[in-house]
């Protein structure tokens, strides 16, 4: 089983509360975490090329004045949206966080995370089984990683 | 030791409301102290968040995630006085699990 893979079906097993969050955390995907670009990201997180959507909105500023915290929001209308992933393109490390998204909790997550320079914001979207994606461009005045 | 989870939990419309406020330095492994000596990785790695025991949201944490880590969803049910809990595990050894009530 891929590393991608398995973290998805664990995180339904997760969601269904058939593995306890004690279990789940043995599940960190380092693999996706430590891929660098957002395409590397995608295909460890086994997303390949993500369909471009208009059912994803991102909110987040035009502008961060300081890029150790950019409050970013991800709504998603796709129905039987399962999982969330926010990435940023030109962050040490591209994914920055993934979220899985259990039946009966709403798909819009709100977040602070850290941001390196200007750059884009892709949340990717996994809804009944299929990946989507949307960007957003974020300018950063003064940026967050090695400050 | 780390400082407790901020965790508040209202119901609206059907929907319970949380957000969360965890308490992590969430150290990158880029910054250097002032002695030009590079500060380790040190992130929360791993979130679960349960109302009565049932996972409502499991997040997995990079390093880009800002410092004391902001969560804020929705999820569908929940009543006053029922338990929300908030698990978090580090790249460490570290991790929390606090709890508050839906107000």
């Amino acid at each position: 089983m891929k590393a991608g893979g398995g973290f998805g079906l664990l995180g339904l097993l997760v969601g269904a509360g058939l593995v306890s969050p004690q279990v789940a955390r043995a599940a960190w995907d380092k693999a996706a975490f430590d891929s660098r670009g957002v395409e590397a990201v995608f295909a460890a997180l086994g997303a390949g090329k993500p369909a471009p959507s208009t059912e994803i909105r991102i909110n987040a500023p035009e502008i961060a004045e300081n890029g150790a915290v950019v409050a970013v929001s991800v709504v998603s209308n796709l129905p039987q949206t399962e999982q969330i992933a926010l990435l940023v393109d030109r962050n040490p490390y591209t994914l920055a966080a993934h979220f899985v998204i259990p039946p009966g909790t709403a798909p819009d997550i709100q977040t602070r995370i850290k941001m390196a320079e200007s750059a884009n914001v892709y949340a990717l979207v996994k809804a009944g089984g299929r990946f989507h994606v949307a960007r957003r461009e974020v300018k950063v005045t003064l940026g967050g990683c090695g400050a | 030791m780390s400082n407790p989870t901020r965790i508040r939990a209202t119901v609206k419309d059907g929907y319970t409301e949380v957000r969360v406020l965890m308490s992590h330095v969430m150290e990158n492994g880029q910054r250097k102290d002032a002695g030009g000596v590079v500060v380790p990785a040190h992130f929360i790695t791993e979130v679960s968040v349960t109302h009565n025991e049932r996972v409502v949201l499991a997040a997995q944490f990079g390093p880009s995630v800002s410092a004391n880590p902001y969560l804020a969803f929705r999820f569908q049910g929940g009543a006053s006085g029922d338990r929300i809990a908030v698990r978090w595990t580090d790249n460490g050894s570290d991790s929390r699990s606090d709890e508050a009530r839906i107000g």
